[in-house]
């Protein structure tokens, strides 16, 4: 980010840079950056609203009075995330056509993930399968889980992503699914903690480095914030 | 693990830095063309994959209905983007404050970029596709650069 302030700085534009990872923003030194403590992925700090947003860019745009730089000023605002807070959220009926109990967890989320996009518009699903397929990629996942090599189950693209399609579906059904929107990673951690769906990915994930795979095959199933050691006997 | 913890982590990694910090004196705010530079690896069409490693960017227009954010890394939020693009991608904040005068105009171009990158040198982007995106906010006669992070 702040790297890249600085190529459109020399290309003649003024910039400024809202910032959520002080140490980058210091050791870039762009020439004027607002950092924000809030959740990472949210950086103008709250959804939907749209006050709290633009005192947030017209903050930033005050840093162009400034004479000379680096300018680096704290935005005086924190929003922590919610690591470690699952989500509390009912769980839909699953299938019942005797597949195995993650897959069938996730044909039971399908109309809530339907609702979020007819609410919403906007789904980060897709970069290797569709919602539609999660419950076969959890099929997969399943089979890995069980002792099989990743290698073996017939992925149809790189694990990392439909392991992340896998949970930016659940995430987007969750927020059909909650009475409220969900805070920051919140749905991140009831998907990890509370659904079969996440923790058989974990269940993979664990196996995936017992058996000496590739790092970024395993250690990017889930996000860095749900690396909770689990049992697997 | 929580962000702040995240933070730290990140915030230790290499980063390039250039020997001098460049400046541009900026126009008044109220006469300045706004242009929103991200790298939340956002696309127009529907493609939700965008490979880690790819240093290049998409031309966002003003108006884009159907955006996509592809950012290959699973380490930050994405709920927030599908509650409100404008978490991300500040848009329809931008055109507020143009139509209440405080800034000049809104682009009709917009940029995103992925950040989260494995080469911290960067060198594709100061080289290549940098001066590539600022060629196109050029053309559209852009003043002033809000940049946000993914």
């Amino acid at each position: 980010m702040g790297t890249l302030a600085s190529v459109l700085e020399k290309a003649g534009f003024a910039t400024v840079a809202l910032s959520s990872i002080r140490g980058q923003i210091e050791t870039t030194a762009p020439p004027r950056a607002l950092h924000c403590e809030f959740p990472l992925g949210r950086p103008l700090g709250k959804p939907n609203e749209p006050e709290f947003q633009r005192k947030v860019i017209t903050t930033a745009f005050s840093l162009l009075e400034q004479p000379s730089g680096p300018v680096l000023v704290d935005y005086p605002i924190s929003i922590d995330d919610d690591a470690d807070t699952p989500l509390s959220c009912p769980i839909p009926p699953a299938d019942t056509s005797g597949r195995n109990p993650a897959a069938a967890e996730a044909l039971g989320l399908l109309p809530a993930w339907r609702r979020t996009q007819d609410n919403y518009g906007r789904s980060t699903v897709g970069k290797v399968v569709t919602a539609e397929q999660v419950p076969d990629m959890l099929d997969l996942f399943a089979q890995i889980a069980d002792g099989e090599s990743w290698e073996d189950v017939g992925f149809p693209g790189d694990p990392t992503k439909i392991a992340a399609d896998i949970k930016n579906f659940y995430e987007e059904a969750a927020i059909s699914l909650a009475d409220t929107p969900p805070s920051a990673r919140r749905a991140e951690s009831w998907f990890v903690t509370e659904t079969l769906g996440g923790k058989t990915i974990q269940t993979a994930r664990i196996k995936m480095k017992e058996a000496d795979v590739n790092f970024y095959f395993w250690y990017y199933l889930l996000p860095m914030t749900q690396h909770h050691a689990i049992d697997t006997n | 693990m929580s962000d702040e913890q995240l933070r730290t982590t990140l915030g230790g990694l290499k980063s390039f830095t250039f020997d001098d910090v460049p400046w541009t004196t900026p126009k008044p705010l109220h006469e300045s063309r706004v242009a929103i530079v991200t790298t939340a690896g956002l696309r127009v069409e529907s493609n939700a994959d965008w490979n880690a490693g790819d240093q290049g960017f998409t031309q966002i227009p003003h108006d884009a209905e159907n955006l996509t954010l592809a950012h290959y890394s699973p380490n930050f939020d994405r709920v927030g983007w599908v509650l409100d693009k404008n978490v991300v991608f500040p848009i329809d904040r931008l055109h507020e404050l143009a139509e209440d005068g405080i800034i000049g105009s809104v682009a009709k171009t917009h940029v995103s970029f992925m950040g989260a990158q494995p080469d911290h040198t960067l060198e594709t982007i100061r080289l290549d596709s940098g001066p590539a995106a600022a060629k196109l906010l050029t053309d559209d006669e852009v003043d002033l650069v809000l940049l946000t992070p993914v």
